[in-house]
């Protein structure tokens, strides 16, 4: 478990919206493109990384009970999005970093997967 | 709760930016019914899932939404294309999407196996060229 706020300080986050729920426990990690696979592999309270930037992404969020959305490699909401994510209570936030950096960083500090994966194969059954 | 709940939605197709507004409302719905949370969210998906095929692939669609004390259900009833392999369409990872839906971030191919590990019942029938019938049952115990 790790807090919103120290994921957004390790990846040297922009937050576009969500101050209030900065302080939110995230449990898992899950990256992706495909909202489809979000919506078939997450898990509710996960971090969502993604460089999928459209009024869909945060609808899936909401959805999926995404607790938090980081956009990569620079990319930025609109104003849609935005208003959209505050009034879902999704905080959004943006790095510089690449997608496969920003996992790589995440995974190494201890933020466990939530997406279906090899490691967890074994205790899934 | 021992009466039974039913609300109809409309579902335009066409417009993917728009997509979700029924899916939404039903999950909002259940969590104030008190409806558990996992089933609260596995309706959420699967309906949204559905919304999101009539918004891709149909003209529109009349979605009802009802829950009584020992289920929940979702049928979808759309005027479309019809889908003509249902067992194919069926199959993770078979998918008609365009190029611009992809680009949205769907056409995967992992809808309509996500509603099937979503739901306890899942029926599918349509006809070429008038449309498509897709019922979702939960159990709520
Ligand atoms: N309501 C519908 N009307 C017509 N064709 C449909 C309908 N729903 C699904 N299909 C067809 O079945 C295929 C598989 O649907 P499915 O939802 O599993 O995947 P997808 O929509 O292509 O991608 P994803 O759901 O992962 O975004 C679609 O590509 C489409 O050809
Ligand atoms: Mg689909």
């Amino acid at each position: 478990m790790m807090l919103l706020s120290s994921i957004s300080e390790i990846l040297q986050c922009e937050l576009f919206s969500g101050k209030e729920q900065f302080n939110l426990p995230i449990e898992f990690g899950c990256a992706s493109d495909l909202m489809s696979d979000v919506l078939a592999f997450s898990q509710s309270g996960a971090l969502l990384l993604t460089g999928l930037v459209n009024i869909q992404t945060i609808q899936t969020a909401h959805i999926a009970e995404i607790n938090a959305v980081i956009f990569v490699r620079g990319k930025k909401p609109d104003s849609k999005m935005i208003a959209l994510a505050t009034e879902k209570k999704i905080p959004l936030l943006g790095t510089r970093f690449s997608m496969y950096e920003a996992c790589g960083i995440l995974y190494k500090t201890g933020l466990v997967p939530t997406m279906e994966c090899l490691k967890c194969e074994g205790d899934n059954g | 709760m021992d009466n039974t709940f039913l609300q109809t939605f409309k579902i335009q197709g066409g417009n993917i930016y728009n997509a979700g507004k029924a899916s939404t409302e039903i999950k909002a719905i259940l969590k104030q019914l008190g409806i558990n949370a996992k089933i609260v969210r596995r309706v959420a998906i699967a309906s949204y899932e559905a919304e999101m095929n009539v918004v891709m692939y149909a003209k529109q669609a009349t979605l009802k939404f009802e829950v009584s004390p020992s289920q929940i259900s979702i049928t979808v009833e759309d005027e479309g294309p019809g889908i003509p392999d249902v067992g194919l369409a069926m199959q993770e990872g078979y998918s008609t999407a365009t190029p611009e839906m992809r680009e949205m971030g769907f056409g995967a191919g992992m809808g309509l196996p996500n509603i099937k590990k979503n739901s306890d019942y899942l029926k599918i029938e349509s006809i070429l060229g008038k449309g498509t019938k897709v019922t979702i049952t939960l159990n709520v115990n």
